[in-house]
């Protein structure tokens, strides 16, 4: 029996509580809504505990842990708060560290909570021990063992501080079986400052003035934005930024959303399957804006041959970032926000329209030679861009788009179409296969309002693929197209262009996808003819429920254009002709 | 080009600090040359001293990492010019073999060593320096047969008139200061 308990906000008054009752009531505190997770031995009474608070707090049951951390960062991203996720002590630690690294490399606030055997057995080799602190220290933002029930308030205060502030990261606390059950004097405080730790710097007047005399004298100024513009709210700083001055702006992988992709100054996307003038316009501009991104190696291509004649200016929250890969005439530490407010006035009025007309000659290039195939195809089957593209079309370029890992990913990053600040989840910097499936559920937790739509490969979807059963039992609306070609497509591209065809083990077979959803109570379909595309996305996108779309796709159509590994931005191609 | 550097870093005296900063250098593949870790002249932060053969680039990368963990107040990278270092060594040898001759007794005094314990099977003398004196001290010890011999990390502090944690301190508390008057 359910005792709901009732929780009043009077945060300066200490109770008598189990360990497991201060660590949900910390959580709520803390504003957490969602919690993502699976129980077991070691987490039990925190489970327990739970029970009574579902009317403040909801849980969701994954079907793998791995499932709760990505449906965490899906909810994060989507919402801009912290994701939460509870996994049991052994392999349902291990279990959550694919998510926690994924995390890590595109900076994702979480805080996971895993259930540890009792203290007095630890370093024993107990049931369901492993030393999860060791195994995600080199993968969270921090980490924590709790051993002692006091503790607690303190711990989840720090985590959710350290998640959320400077550049974001997941974090893992650890809590042993005993601090569960001990008793404590609760009262809750938010923690505010850690001495050893400065999440953001305040902004040094003298670089914004160099890197403002930079803008203004610039006759090719072009600005690439990441992930940073979403994560500190810049994206009306952004927009002011570049209206006022004219400059052409591009994203990364994980910038994608914060600027209306009808802007007309948005250029698309960097990187390797980024557009083509974005990448080779790079190594052409003389002042090379970069703010809120990291310089990846798949945006940069060749270290040695990029933006070299460029001045580059970067504006970034984390001081690790700076000259790492690539060394800047002024760095700005801060946040994109605040930074780009300030530089903003600064900088004079401007139009660049030459400069401009000289990205859109890049485009029609490209448009030319990739665009119009993709998505106007004379071939019979079926492209991975047109089916994204008709998505967001029939959503009014509203939706949240998740995807997987690898070409549905990069079709979706070129041919989707955003109106909408966070409404893009993937797996950049870890490029993570079966992220996808578990991300969607999180996002549609963390947008109810919106339409979630999900593209995922037959490869990525079957490595999470019991995540339906989430899905089904709570009912949960998120539309998911599964785009089929019968290949891991993205490697099978790689073995086309770089391995002479020798396709080794990317031929891979599937369920038939519309009787497995419909084991799980799915509405599904499948589509192999272009005529009835349009019909069934939009059967989809009507459904009141979940629902699953199978497409057959074109089994051996590739991604272009693309930077070959390696090569220079300028060496950015267009097609199997160019190489 | 490879060279050595002394990196110093600051931090709360919490479990798995050491850790945190190794998983650093390993995930680089930068060897360790010796480490030192023990407490600081403030009570409760600990430092950490550890000497690596590295490029210059690669150091800072090193040190830019360091400093991002979270409990990390500061980290430091130096050349060995820019510090005063030393360690210290302790050998074990035949108390038969000072007996016979006045040899070891000579070494002792020219490599400005001591003892610090005699017994009838064997002396420990003590030897402070740089490694290659220490290493000096110990190939001409051997001649008469080292039993043990053990040389710990490196100590060092720099050529600067102050500790610079102590300036770091005052300055993070301004910095705190100014951001929470931003906020307000």
């Amino acid at each position: 029996m359910t005792t709901k308990k009732e929780i009043k906000n009077s945060p300066k008054e200490t109770i008598e509580i189990t360990g497991s009752e201060a660590m949900i009531r910390s959580l709520v505190a803390e504003g957490v809504e969602t919690i993502f997770g699976y129980p077991g031995g070691a987490i039990m009474p925190i489970y327990d505990a739970l029970y009574d608070f579902g009317h403040h707090v909801k849980h969701v049951l994954v079907r793998h842990e791995q499932g709760a951390v990505h449906a965490a960062q899906g909810y994060a991203r989507v919402s801009g708060k912290v994701g939460v996720c509870f996994a049991t002590s052994g392999p349902g630690a291990t279990n959550l560290i694919t998510g926690i690294a994924d995390a890590m490399i595109d900076s994702t606030p979480l805080v996971c909570v895993t259930g540890q055997v009792t203290s007095g057995l630890l370093g024993t080799d107990a049931f369901q021990e492993s030393d999860v602190i060791g195994i995600s220290m080199p993968v969270t933002k921090w980490n924590y063992q709790i051993t002692s029930p006091d503790e607690i308030p303190e711990a989840i205060a720090k985590a959710f501080y350290i998640a959320s502030t400077g550049r974001p990261g997941p974090v893992l606390l650890d809590i042993t079986k005993d601090a569960q059950f001990g008793k404590l004097q609760f009262a809750y405080e938010k923690c505010t400052k850690i001495r050893s730790y400065v999440p953001e710097f305040p902004t040094d007047k003298k670089h914004l003035k160099k890197a403002a005399d930079l803008i203004n004298s610039a006759q090719k100024p072009y600005l690439i934005y990441g992930q940073g513009i979403l994560l500190s709210g810049a994206e009306k700083e952004l927009l002011s930024f570049i209206e006022k001055t004219g400059i052409p702006a591009a994203s990364t992988l994980l910038g994608i959303s914060a600027l209306d992709s009808d802007h007309p100054l948005n250029m698309g996307m960097l990187g390797m399957h980024g557009n083509y003038a974005p990448n080779i316009k790079t190594n052409e501009c003389d002042v090379l804006i970069a703010i809120g991104m990291r310089f990846d190696d798949r945006v940069t291509g060749s270290i040695s041959t990029y933006a070299k004649q460029a001045k580059v200016i970067h504006i970034e929250i984390d001081p690790a970032e700076i000259d790492k890969n690539i060394k800047t005439e002024v760095a700005i530490l801060g946040d994109a926000k605040h930074t780009l407010r300030l530089l903003t006035t600064l900088l004079e009025e401007k139009k660049h329209t030459e400069w401009v007309n000289e990205f859109l000659v890049a485009r029609n290039k490209e448009e030319e030679k990739v665009i119009v195939h993709d998505l106007n195809p004379s071939k019979p089957g079926m492209t991975m861009g047109e089916v994204v593209r008709l998505s967001t079309n029939l959503t009014d370029n509203k939706a949240v788009i998740v995807t997987d890992v690898g070409q549905n990913q990069m079709a979706a990053a070129r041919y989707a179409r955003f109106s909408q600040s966070r409404s893009w989840v993937t797996s950049g910097g870890l490029g993570t296969m079966g992220f996808g499936l578990p991300a969607a559920i999180g996002a549609k937790f963390g947008a109810p309002e919106k339409e979630v739509i999900l593209f995922a490969g037959d490869g990525g979807i079957q490595m999470t693929v019991q995540e339906l059963g989430t899905i089904s039992q709570e009912k949960l609306p998120v539309k998911m197209v599964v785009l089929n070609n019968d290949f891991l497509g993205m490697v099978r591209q790689w073995q086309e262009l770089f391995f002479e065809k020798r396709y080794s083990f990317t031929e891979i077979t599937s369920p038939d996808f519309v009787k497995l959803a419909d084991a799980y109570g799915i509405p599904a379909a499948t589509v192999s003819e272009r005529k009835n595309l349009e019909a069934a996305m939009k059967t989809m996108i009507d459904a009141k429920g979940p629902y699953l779309l199978e497409v057959k796709i074109e089994q051996e159509d590739n991604i272009f254009p693309m930077v070959p590994a390696g090569a220079s931005v300028s060496g950015c191609i267009l097609g199997t002709d160019e190489m | 080009m490879k060279q050595e550097y002394i990196i110093s870093a600051y931090s709360e005296n919490h479990i798995g600090l050491l850790n945190r900063i190794t998983i650093i250098f390993t995930r680089r593949k930068v060897n360790i040359e010796s480490l030192t870790v023990s407490e600081s002249a403030l009570a409760g932060i600990s430092k950490f001293t550890i000497v690596v053969n590295e490029e210059k680039g690669k150091v800072i990368n090193i040190v830019k990492q360091i400093e991002k963990l979270i409990e990390v107040l500061k980290a430091f990278y130096h050349t060995n010019e820019e510090m005063i270092f030393q360690e210290i060594a302790l050998y074990k040898v035949p108390t038969q073999a000072l007996m016979e001759s006045d040899q070891i007794e000579k070494m002792i005094r020219s490599h400005n060593a001591r003892i610090l314990e005699i017994t009838k099977e064997y002396t420990v003398i003590e030897k402070t320096g740089h490694k290659e004196e220490t290493q000096a001290l110990f190939d001409g010890l051997n001649q008469f047969g080292v039993l043990q011999f053990i040389r710990s990390g490196r100590i060092a502090i720099t050529r600067s008139p102050i500790e610079k944690l102590s300036e770091f301190l005052r300055e993070r508390d301004a910095l705190f200061s100014k951001l929470e008057a931003k906020e307000k």
